[in-house]
């Protein structure tokens, strides 16, 4: 199997799609001329011309809204925000919109709409350009989030996510762009809503996903030169989110816990710590830990940032605080 | 523009010393970001430098600047310490915000310096504020907002043209239209074209265009802007046709346009042609250049002698101005 980036299994991804369904377009700022922020659409207006690969003015509510239009009249546009943290201004067009057109119309509108975003902080970005908000959309009934953490599950992601007929925020964060991964070359998809194993272990949970399965994964590194073995669980998609594979896990190893960039308070961590505890209190060693991103706002300081967003030592911290491990 | 005939030779040092301040400065913090010492993003503000200068030094020291995260030249046109500016962009402890807000996120409320902000268009609801707030306490300061022809696209700008004009209010709106935000040229994002000072028009708000790269011709528009906002009359609107020699950002390929279009515009570099004027109409001999080169050449390195040699911000930094 090719080993291939995650950038360069989104391009693949979105190339299938323009190639494949003439109602498939790309809208964004930036995306052609400028060849992408992130370089995700690099040389796709000179392969697909400007009418499927739009550079639109800096007008976040209008593209989305452009989006949701064009969806509900039969067209199956991607869209583009830069980043999520440009997403606030388009907040009510995701939210009264994107999300509701479906069911306020009892099923005679269908919003098949992809809003890619780019996530995550760490890049000294400072306080408005580090966020991470896809657990706030997530929120959302009639919107579904994807935040996939390698190249296989971007790809196999993406692909369902242009499929499907609902709106999705999918969310890459900034930092994962350059992960390598295998990629087959057979055609697969990964549907919405079902979870990974990404490393089997037997005395800990560990719950997280996009950039924070990496930590998680190095954090399982540390814990087993210690003897302790962490199961890793990336969720892939927070809605749907596939409580399954996480209970079936905590059950077996008795604890857990959640690993998420974003603030802790109102953050997603919160929603699973909630949902394991609700569904498997019985089987739990301990309380159901969360290590987040710090709820201050991102300071530009590397040295301050650096204690911001999650790290292994700090999983491994908080594994021996709470259970002694 | 010709040079007015009241022009000092003090007042004309004084101008070309802030270009040129501005201008070393920005090259210092293009080597220092390739070097790795500053991080981040970091928009240069290189071409522009007539603008900030024109405009800021037409202010009252009790006048509001407001802009967007192109605003090292802003800051230092208005007076910001370099030393204090370049310790921001390298995170220290002795920046503006000791290293919390970086390069797009510079503040210096004394000097009524209110931010740089990096979400397009978010300053212009901001200034729309500071102006109700002049308003409201019977003052008679203005606001300078500065934003570009990226920002004219958010609903935020019209929102704020609309409320200044309807309640009015005491708004410089100055748009640097230097032709691109990003990547994009501003004839693929405006309908009506790129002469976006027409706009204003829909908002009954009055507006000129001006050469952005003339600094008396950017003083003297701004000057009589002005006049006219202190009496109460309502926002103006000022565009300045510039043009950005650097990319976006440091880190900014430039796939998107090409030499010659860079090259056109740098013969027309705003500092050259304020020099030449200066030295034409004999106001500066070349020994008044060479001075002034001497004292920003001086002024940058202790800018940066200074920050490399500051602390970063301790721990105590991170929670303590989240609130009150
Ligand atoms: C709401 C929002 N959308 C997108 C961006 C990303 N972005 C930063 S600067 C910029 C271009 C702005 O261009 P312009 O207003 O012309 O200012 P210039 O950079 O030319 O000075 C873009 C798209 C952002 N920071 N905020
Ligand atoms: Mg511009």
């Amino acid at each position: 199997m090719p080993e291939i980036t995650l950038r360069e299994a989104l391009k693949l991804g979105l190339r299938e799609a323009l190639d494949c369904d003439d109602r498939v377009f790309i809208m964004g700022e930036d995306i052609g001329l400028f060849q992408g922020s992130y370089a995700v659409t690099s040389g796709f207006l000179d392969d697909y011309g400007p009418d499927r690969i739009k550079d639109t003015p800096i007008s976040e509510s209008a593209i989305v809204g452009c989006g949701v239009g064009a969806a509900a009249a039969g067209l199956k546009p991607i869209v583009e925000i830069m980043t999520i943290n440009f997403m606030l201004l388009a907040m009510d067009q995701i939210v009264n919109h994107a999300a509701k057109l479906r069911y306020m119309s009892d099923g005679q509108l269908e919003v098949p709409l992809v809003i890619r975003t780019v996530t995550g902080g760490g890049g000294q970005l400072g306080a408005t350009h580090s966020q991470s908000f896809e657990g706030w959309f997530a929120s959302v009934p009639g919107l579904y989030v994807a935040a996939p953490s390698d190249p296989y599950d971007a790809l196999g992601l993406l692909r369902t996510a242009i499929d499907d007929n609902n709106p999705i925020i999918f969310a890459e964060h900034a930092k994962l762009y350059q992960v390598r991964g295998e990629v087959p070359d057979e055609y697969y998809s990964i549907p919405l809503g079902k979870a990974k194993i990404k490393r089997a272990g037997s005395d800990v949970t560990l719950v997280a996903y996009s950039r924070a399965v990496h930590t998680a994964l190095e954090a399982a590194g540390l814990l087993s030169e210690k003897g302790v073995e962490a199961e890793v669980i990336d969720l892939r998609t927070l809605r749907p989110l596939d409580m399954n594979t996480v209970l079936e896990s905590v059950r077996n190893t008795g604890r857990a816990v959640v690993i998420e960039e974003g603030w802790k308070t109102g953050g997603f961590a919160g929603e699973l710590v909630s949902r394991i505890q609700e569904e498997a209190f019985d089987d739990l060693d301990g309380p159901v830990g969360r290590v987040c991103g710090l709820d201050v706002p991102a300071p530009y300081s590397g040295r301050l940032e650096s204690k911001v967003f999650p790290e292994p030592q700090g999983v491994v911290n908080e594994i021996e605080r709470l259970y002694g491990l | 523009m010709k040079v007015p005939a009241n022009l000092g030779k003090e007042e004309a040092i004084g101008l070309y010393e802030q270009m040129l301040l501005i201008r070393r400065f920005e090259e210092q913090s293009d080597r220092l970001y390739k070097s790795g010492k500053i991080k981040g993003f970091c928009h240069l503000y290189i071409g522009q430098e007539a603008i900030a200068v024109g405009a800021i030094s037409s202010l009252r020291p009790d006048d509001y600047i407001i802009t967007h995260y192109r605003d090292h030249g802003h800051a230092l046109a208005r007076g910001m310490d370099p030393k204090v500016v370049m310790s921001e962009l390298m995170g220290k402890v002795t920046g503006s915000s000791r290293g919390l807000g970086g390069s797009m996120h510079l503040f210096d409320v004394e000097k009524r310096f209110m931010g740089g902000h990096a979400i397009v268009g978010g300053q212009l609801p901001l200034a729309t504020g500071l102006a109700m707030a002049i308003k409201h306490k019977k003052d008679d300061q203005i606001v300078l907002c500065f934003f570009g022809d990226g920002a004219v696209n958010e609903g935020e700008f019209h929102e704020s043209m609309n409320l200044a004009s309807m309640w009015g209010l005491p708004v410089l709106f100055f748009l640097e239209n230097n032709l691109y935000g990003m990547g994009t040229h501003v004839d693929f994002t405006r309908s009506g074209g790129r002469e976006i000072y027409t706009s204003a028009d829909a908002y009954g708000i009055p507006a000129t265009q001006v050469d952005g790269m003339d600094v008396l011709a950017v003083q003297e528009v701004t000057r009589q802007a002005i006049q006219r906002i202190r009496t109460g009359e309502g926002p103006v609107f000022v565009e300045a046709m510039c043009y950005r020699f650097r990319g976006h950002s440091v880190q900014d390929p430039m796939f998107y346009r090409d030499k010659e279009e860079v090259k056109k515009w740098e013969a027309r570099d705003p500092i050259n042609i304020f020099e030449q004027m200066m030295i034409n109409d004999g106001i500066l001999e070349s020994e008044d250049i060479q001075e002034v080169a001497k004292c920003v050449g001086q002024a940058v390195s202790e800018a940066v002698d200074f920050a490399d040699g500051s602390d970063e911000p301790g721990f105590e930094a991170i929670d303590q101005n989240i609130y009150s």
